[in-house]
């Protein structure tokens, strides 16, 4: 288990970096998906095998090829790295500054804290999420699937061309 | 199990997305980064599920994935938006709204 655990923060962490230092937009991606699987397999970890799955068929399956079109489409005007059409990312040390004081300030704030060091015995059961969505949980389920609808609307009237098709290029 | 290892690790998972929203340039390095942003509250929320025996922690998990998939796609669009309008990706370059 614990041999597990260190695998797979290794393999988040790792993709972690390399999505964020890439220069190389498509291989970020790329790394991006070493991340989610990761994540996932700590779900299963923790066992939570339903959110592992939609982990994977949600975020691998869709955002990841979404984002892979949208990096082909663009690729264009992307320019090659090095050149002066891909300048370099900003404010570098700044960055690697201000994200240490953050993970420091997180860090302080909840290792001390005593967490239970037996966690339940028994897992919570996908029945009782399925249950809580369509009873308590109710309204932020149906808000989720309004957004959904609002965010699919809001996507194609922005990725759209101009009505006519014939746009001036 | 371990809380503190795995919560350390969903910290450095956000700490390095902060990083990404603060250095990238290209707009879909942006929203990479936002990803594991995300990832790293849903890491959270399905740790304490587990730690504290919550099924609630899981369904804002569920909303969370959902919500990520909602801003992936309009983040998207805009991109594709902004290469066609603005001719370019780079979020510092795009000065459509300057008089």
């Amino acid at each position: 288990m614990t041999f597990a655990l260190l695998l797979l923060a290794a393999m988040v962490l790792a993709g972690a970096v390399w999505v964020v230092t890439l220069r190389n937009l498509f291989r970020a991606a790329l790394s991006l998906g070493v991340v989610l699987l990761g994540v996932a397999g700590l779900f299963l970890l923790l066992e939570a095998e339903f959110l592992a799955f939609v982990q994977i068929l949600i975020y691998v399956g869709a955002i990841l090829t979404l984002v892979v079109f949208a990096i082909m489409l663009t690729a264009r005007l992307q320019g090659t790295p090095g050149t002066a059409a891909s300048p370099a990312s900003r404010q570098r040390v700044g960055g690697a500054l201000a994200a240490l004081a953050l993970f420091a300030v997180l860090a302080g704030a909840t290792q001390p804290l005593l967490w239970p060091e037996a966690p339940p015995a028994g897992a919570v059961p996908l029945a009782a999420l399925g249950q809580q969505l369509v009873t308590r949980l109710i309204l932020p389920f149906e808000v989720i699937s309004l957004v959904f609808v609002a965010a699919i609307v809001g996507a194609i009237a922005i990725a759209s061309g101009p009505p006519g098709g014939a746009r001036p290029r | 199990m371990s809380v503190r290892l795995i919560l350390l690790l969903s910290h450095a998972l956000f700490a390095l997305g902060v990083y990404g929203v603060l250095t990238r340039r290209h707009a879909i390095g942006l929203l990479l980064s936002i990803e594991l942003i995300l990832n790293a509250a849903a890491l959270n929320f399905v740790l304490f599920s587990r730690a504290f025996g919550h099924v609630e922690a899981q369904a804002f998990a569920l909303f969370i994935i959902a919500l990520a998939a909602c801003e992936a796609v309009v983040g998207l669009a805009i991109v594709i938006g902004l290469a066609r309008h603005a001719h370019t990706v780079f979020a510092d370059q795009v000065d459509l709204l300057k008089g």
